[in-house]
């Protein structure tokens, strides 16, 4: 099987066999991240995802955040439909957690810029 | 009157700037928009930052880090002042600025040019019909999502497999808007291998090889599109048109240096990067005038962006004024190559260069005046066009010599 390691830009064309005991082999990644990868990706794939919260501030209508990790890949439209119920009535620090433990994942969504600095400039 | 002043407070600016500060130089950075970051504002997916410090940062955030430093070490900014044009001076130059002030003139001993790029828009690519409101360039539509939370369409395709309309795609899927394709006139795709999965592959958009689209409908809204197949010279296979319905459609057809200042004060522009020529030093044809980030040539990577504009930010601090004799670099079998030039002497240098086509297995020889005897010889897998390589070289060239970057491999 072939897939792309999307782990950072090289994104290395990993080719992936099975060993006769179960495990994968893998092939073509320039480094030890894309075995990572290759094996996530085929039993619980994962992303991190980034969106936008909207705010009360007239200036920024809305920021823009993100997971500070991965979050199963499945989840991704619910971690989106989360998001869209919070509205930011103060000033959030950069990387300022938004929601705490997302659906219990231990993943928290950060804050992506420095509210103070733009509700000020 | 500074030793430095940044046009564009891009990130590009940001670290050519806070590197000339560390340098020593008065530094000014002028920026049209209200806010520092540039494009990066709005680029709020992750994947930046991997190379520069090590992690997954979201645009903003990689702009955040940049703009702290900036404050830190108290570089002059001047947020929502347009530079309308350059002229040289006795002791270097007049920058002309126009704010609600007014309009003044800045002097300066050096200018970095960080202008960034803008995007090809529908005039640029050929498409028959009207000119409908839902027509947005990829950037546009990024900028109405992501920095003003309005979705602007419902239901859209997307022309060009470039890197933003790969970004885009995903992003309008997770805002509720249908994405029912990316349409790419190309027999291969434009963006990142990785944008392919991460962005389509991800949210099962189907991508369209090899086709466009040749009309618009609608008045004043677009009510749809239509897309035909394109033999191999890009022309339209008759019998092969679709009308597909939509409200909007998204063009990512490409991205072009910003170059309309550097062209006001005769900077040479190479035509295959539509950026300035450079040396080394990113110092452009006319000496005191450097330029790096996006309008020197576009970048996937924001980390390459910063790593060479921190060099322009150096040289421009240290630049002295006395012309330096130069080497010339020439290239084939790429589609384009920075520095088109090095200075006299022994340097260590970075290379940013594109391959002309897709090459599986690729050899780079670089000869110095046709010396075979001296090549260097660099090993390559998997070039791809969109995909740009950085090459490191030592090289002791002197004034008149003749560089030469040969790419080949099937
Ligand atoms: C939409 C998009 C998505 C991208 N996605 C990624 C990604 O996923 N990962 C990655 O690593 N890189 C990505 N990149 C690339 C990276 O973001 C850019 O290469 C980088 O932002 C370029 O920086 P810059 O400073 O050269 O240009 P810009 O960020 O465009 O900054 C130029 C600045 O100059 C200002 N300016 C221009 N003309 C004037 C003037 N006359 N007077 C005053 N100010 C002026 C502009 O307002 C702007 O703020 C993306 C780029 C784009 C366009
Ligand atoms: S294998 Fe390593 S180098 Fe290759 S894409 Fe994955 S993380 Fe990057």
């Amino acid at each position: 099987m072939e897939m792309v390691c999307i782990a950072c830009p090289n994104g290395c064309r990993l080719n992936i066999e099975k060993n006769e005991d179960g495990t994968l082999l893998v092939t073509g990644n320039k480094c030890p991240k894309g075995i990572v990868f290759a094996n996530e990706e085929i039993l619980a794939p994962k992303r991190s995802v980034c969106t936008t919260v909207r705010t009360t501030y007239k200036k920024l209508p809305v920021v823009p955040v993100r997971t500070d990790g991965e979050i199963p890949k499945e989840k991704i439209f619910d971690f989106v439909e989360e998001t869209k119920k919070i509205v930011l009535d103060r000033p959030y620090a950069f990387q300022e957690s938004v929601i705490e433990n997302l659906f219990g994942l231990g993943i928290n969504v950060v804050c992506s810029v420095d509210m103070n600095r733009l509700v000020g400039e | 009157m500074y030793d430095v002043v940044v046009i564009g407070g891009g990130p590009s600016g940001l670290a050519a700037a806070v590197e000339a500060k560390k340098e020593g130089a008065s530094v000014l950075i002028i920026e049209r928009e209200a806010m520092l970051g540039g494009i990066l504002k709005q680029c709020i997916h992750d994947g930046f930052g991997l190379i520069r410090f090590g992690k997954k940062l979201s645009g903003p955030e990689y702009a955040e880090l940049y703009i702290k430093e900036v404050k830190d070490l108290e570089i002059e900014t001047r947020l929502q002042t347009f530079v309308t044009s350059i002229k040289k001076s006795q002791e270097g130059f007049e920058i002309i600025v126009t704010s609600s002030k007014g309009m003044s003139t800045i002097v300066a001993k050096t200018i970095i040019l960080s202008t960034g790029c803008r995007e090809r828009t529908a005039r640029q690519v050929f498409i028959h019909g009207t000119r409908p409101v839902g027509v947005y360039t990829a950037g546009t539509a990024q900028n109405f999502v992501n920095h003003m939370g309005y979705l602007p369409v419902k239901k859209c395709v997307i022309l060009g497999s470039g890197d933003i309309g790969l970004i885009m795609a995903r992003r309008l899927t997770l805002e509720g808007a249908k994405v029912l394709g990316v349409y790419e006139i190309k027999c291969t795709p434009s963006g990142l291998t990785r944008n392919i999965h991460q962005c389509l592959k991800d949210f099962d958009i189907p991508l369209y090889l090899s086709y466009t689209v040749t009309r618009v409908f609608g008045e004043p809204r677009l009510t749809g599109i239509e897309v035909a197949e394109v033999d191999q010279f890009m022309r339209v296979k008759p019998g092969t048109e679709k009308y597909i319905e939509c409200d909007g459609l998204i063009l990512s057809v490409g991205l072009i240096p910003e170059n309309e200042l550097a062209e006001t004060i005769g900077v040479k522009i190479d035509p295959k990067t539509k950026g300035p020529e450079v040396n080394e030093k990113m110092m452009t044809s006319v000496e005191g005038v450097f330029s790096c980030g996006n309008a020197l040539h576009v970048h996937d990577l924001v980390d390459y962006v910063s790593e060479g504009s921190a060099t322009a930010g150096k040289n421009a601090a240290k630049y002295v004024g006395t012309k330096e004799n130069e080497a010339n670099v020439s290239s084939e079998g790429m589609l384009s190559l920075v520095p088109q030039r090095i200075t006299e002497g022994e340097h260590e240098i970075i290379f940013y260069f594109r391959t002309l086509c897709d090459r599986k297995k690729a050899t780079l020889t670089i000869t110095v005046n046709g010396n075979e005897e001296n090549k260097i010889v660099k090993k390559y897998t998997n070039l791809l066009p969109p995909e740009m390589e950085r090459v490191k070289l030592k090289l002791n060239v002197k004034g008149g010599d003749k560089v030469h970057f040969k790419l080949e491999g099937e």
